[in-house]
């Protein structure tokens, strides 16, 4: 199976992605100046993130905070709130949350910003076209299918859960979605069976908050084979959605 | 051409149509609704081919002379009517005309022929010039029941098809419906690099390539009036049908639609095309006029719907494949989409081909498909009326992808042994398997000309 040969590669173009991702959450982790009398009180500490960072105007993301050594936490527009926790958000436009966490040793703050699409989206997001085709594969990840079947497993949700995380943070990148058949049965029908596989997969990225505008499907039926030999771990390998950047 | 088995006795037929055929009824009348239904059941006419005679003598006459006599014997041979008598057994004779023709050295032991073909072929002036004869040899009164002349550019291949043409007048006189042996098979081979569509006679001579996309394209069928041939190819935005012109030898517009849209079907009067689209994101069938305007929709069920094909008597039905209830089965359904009725009880069924007659489906089924299930994937034919089916192929590989010869009696598909897959023709009750391409790439699909 050619595509394990580049794993090396991959993932460290993946994280080179992901860091580069993660840097635009500006943390302010607020080293305090040293507070002067009471020599007990810690210091408090905060975190936020947002996943994603990035939607589509009505979808929503989730604010996970964390804060240490606090006696009163805020959310600046969304008020006090536990010491630590998520909540989803559902902003209509772009939104910085403020995290602010006060305790007998100080205070601190972080805040993430989550970034709502405009109609037109801006033409580039920087981190979108350091992507290449092989970073793509790493975080899109195929699904597979049981045999004759166009249904999505339960075992493949998690890989759509990620694959659409993915792509949510990435609102640029275009997807062909290719539905692949194993060489048994018969050429038309397989074509017809890989157009379900495809749409079957689209669907449910669209479900997990994708947008369909992004999303292209072709079938490739038993015409295009990841693994020839004739055996059940093989065809396995061939019954699947597999996606790719839509150049 | 190899002639990869010898013809299986009535006997062995029976044999196999007494063990396969379900049927309410005792397995000889199941023979016979084949039989009768493809055109094959009258007693086979005895008939002799001598070879013709050479009027000029010259190496060039020789090679057409040669050509000549093999295509002509190999298409009486292939029409399913006739007890050919075998080289060896006829007199060593050769007659070239009437006047040289002495028939009761034919009708006697042991050739034994009711009919004789002879004649005389030569070349004059860069034209190659055929007479044939056809004699009854029990009329010792007026033995000629055909006399035909020929003339065209001296070639090998005119050769072969002159002697295409005399045959089919053979076969047309004495079987009483047009032969095939003028007629087309279109199929996809990947010879080339890529698969592509393809033409050869029927008999595997004369291949040509037609299309030289580059990409994937799979299932020609050729319109009825042998102008266009429709098929699949797959493109940037997925698959869409094209036309391919035969007239003007280049490909034509049609309307490329959005989705997975695969497998085109004429019907019989050249008035509509059938094929599947995934358009609206579930493969449905559809039908469209020639040149794709004046779209309906036929079915409206999830899963895969695909390999519509009309039934040519009529153009009122439908037959096709569907996954509605899990593994692909063949159904038939009205033009407008009306009273569907499903025609095979499990496995997995696909690639239906409707006979000219509008009698019977031909089909590929594995009877017993599943996972790790060692069934194995064959032609079938099925009395629409009945139901009743009759296994054709057996224990050869996986075959798929049958097609009617406008005759009704002979069916080309695909056979895949070996990691190879050729293309074979047989006579509709399974007898008289012929392979017709030879390891020249994979070689699948093939879809018979209507004429």
């Amino acid at each position: 199976m050619h595509y394990s040969n580049r794993k090396t590669l991959v993932v460290a173009a993946s994280l080179a992605a992901i860091l580069t991702v993660a840097g635009c959450h500006k943390k302010h982790p607020a080293p305090p100046p040293p507070p002067a009398p009471p020599p007990a009180a810690a210091t408090p500490t905060a975190t936020i993130t947002a996943n994603p960072t990035s939607i589509n105007p009505g979808d929503q993301a989730v604010l996970t905070w964390q804060t240490t050594d606090a006696t009163n936490v805020s959310i600046v527009g969304l008020g006090t709130v536990a010491s630590s926790g998520t909540q989803s958000v559902r902003p209509t436009q772009t939104t910085s949350y403020h995290l602010v966490a006060q305790g007998d040793g100080g205070s601190a703050d972080a805040t993430a910003t989550v970034t709502v699409n405009t109609a037109a989206p801006a033409p580039t997001a920087p981190s979108e076209s350091n992507i290449d085709e092989n970073a793509f594969e790493q975080n899109v990840k195929p699904i597979f299918y049981d045999y004759d079947s166009y249904d999505v497993r339960s075992d493949a949700q998690s890989t759509i859960q990620a694959d659409a995380s993915f792509l949510n943070q990435h609102p640029n990148l275009k997807v062909v979605v290719g539905g692949y058949c194993d060489d048994r049965g018969s050429t038309e029908y397989n074509l017809a069976l890989g157009e379900n596989r495809a749409n079957a997969a689209k669907q449910a990225l669209v479900t997990a908050g994708v947008s369909p505008d992004r999303l292209r499907t072709v079938s490739y039926g038993k015409e295009k084979q990841f693994c020839t030999e004739q055996n059940e771990a093989c065809w396995q390998q061939n019954r699947r959605a597999q996606f790719t950047l839509d150049q | 051409m190899t002639l990869s088995s010898p013809r299986k006795s009535v006997c062995f037929c029976l044999l196999l149509l007494f063990g396969f055929a379900v049927a309410p009824e005792p397995g000889a009348q199941a023979q016979d609704w084949v039989r009768t239904g493809t055109n094959l059941g009258v007693s086979k006419i005895r008939i002799a081919a001598a070879d013709f005679k050479a009027t000029t003598a010259d190496t060039q006459t020789a090679g057409m002379k040669s050509a000549f006599d093999q295509t002509l014997y190999n298409d009486l041979r292939y029409a399913g009517i006739f007890d050919v008598v075998s080289k060896s057994m006829i007199p060593n004779t050769t007659p070239g005309t009437p006047q040289e023709m002495q028939v009761a050295q034919w009708s006697a032991e042991p050739s034994n022929a009711a009919m004789v073909a002879f004649g005389n072929l030569g070349v004059n002036g860069g034209r190659v010039n055929v007479q044939g004869f056809l004699f009854d040899t029990h009329s010792t009164t007026n033995p000629q029941v055909l006399g035909k002349q020929y003339g065209d550019t001296a070639t090998v291949e005119a050769a072969r098809q002159i002697a295409h043409r005399f045959a089919d007048e053979i076969i047309q006189t004495l079987g009483g419906i047009p032969g095939i042996a003028e007629t087309k098979i279109y199929f996809v081979s990947n010879r080339s690099g890529s698969k592509e569509i393809w033409v050869m006679d029927y008999d595997g001579m004369n291949p040509r390539q037609l299309t030289h996309l580059g990409t994937i394209s799979l299932s020609p069928r050729v319109s009825p009036d042998n102008s266009k041939v429709a098929f699949s190819s797959l493109g940037k935005n997925g698959w869409s049908i094209r036309m391919f012109s035969l007239d003007l030898n280049r490909l034509v517009a049609f309307p490329a639609w959005g989705g997975t849209t695969l497998s085109p079907a004429w019907s019989s009067d050249g008035n509509h095309l059938a094929f599947s689209s995934a358009r609206s994101g579930d493969p449905e069938i559809y039908v469209t006029d020639p040149s794709g305007q004046g779209e309906r929709r036929l079915t409206a069920f999830r899963g895969p719907d695909v390999s519509p094909v009309w039934n040519p008597k009529t153009n009122g039905q439908i037959a096709w494949v569907s996954g509605r209830t899990r593994l692909p089965q063949i159904y038939i359904m009205d033009a407008d989409g009306a009273n569907i009725t499903r025609m095979t009880d499990g496995g997995y069924a696909t690639s239906p081909s409707w006979s000219p007659n509008g009698q019977f489906l031909t089909f590929a089924w594995n009877r017993s498909y599943g996972p790790g299930a060692p069934g194995g994937e064959d032609v079938y034919i099925m009395d629409i009326a009945s139901k009743r089916w009759t296994q054709l192929t057996h224990d050869s590989g996986a075959n798929d992808f049958p097609s009617w010869s406008p005759d009704s009696r002979h069916i080309v598909f695909q056979r895949q042994q070996g990691g190879h897959t050729e293309i074979w023709m047989m006579l509709a009750d399974g007898t008289d398997q012929q392979q017709l391409t030879h390891g020249d790439g994979s070689n699948t699909q093939p879809d018979w000309s209507w004429k």
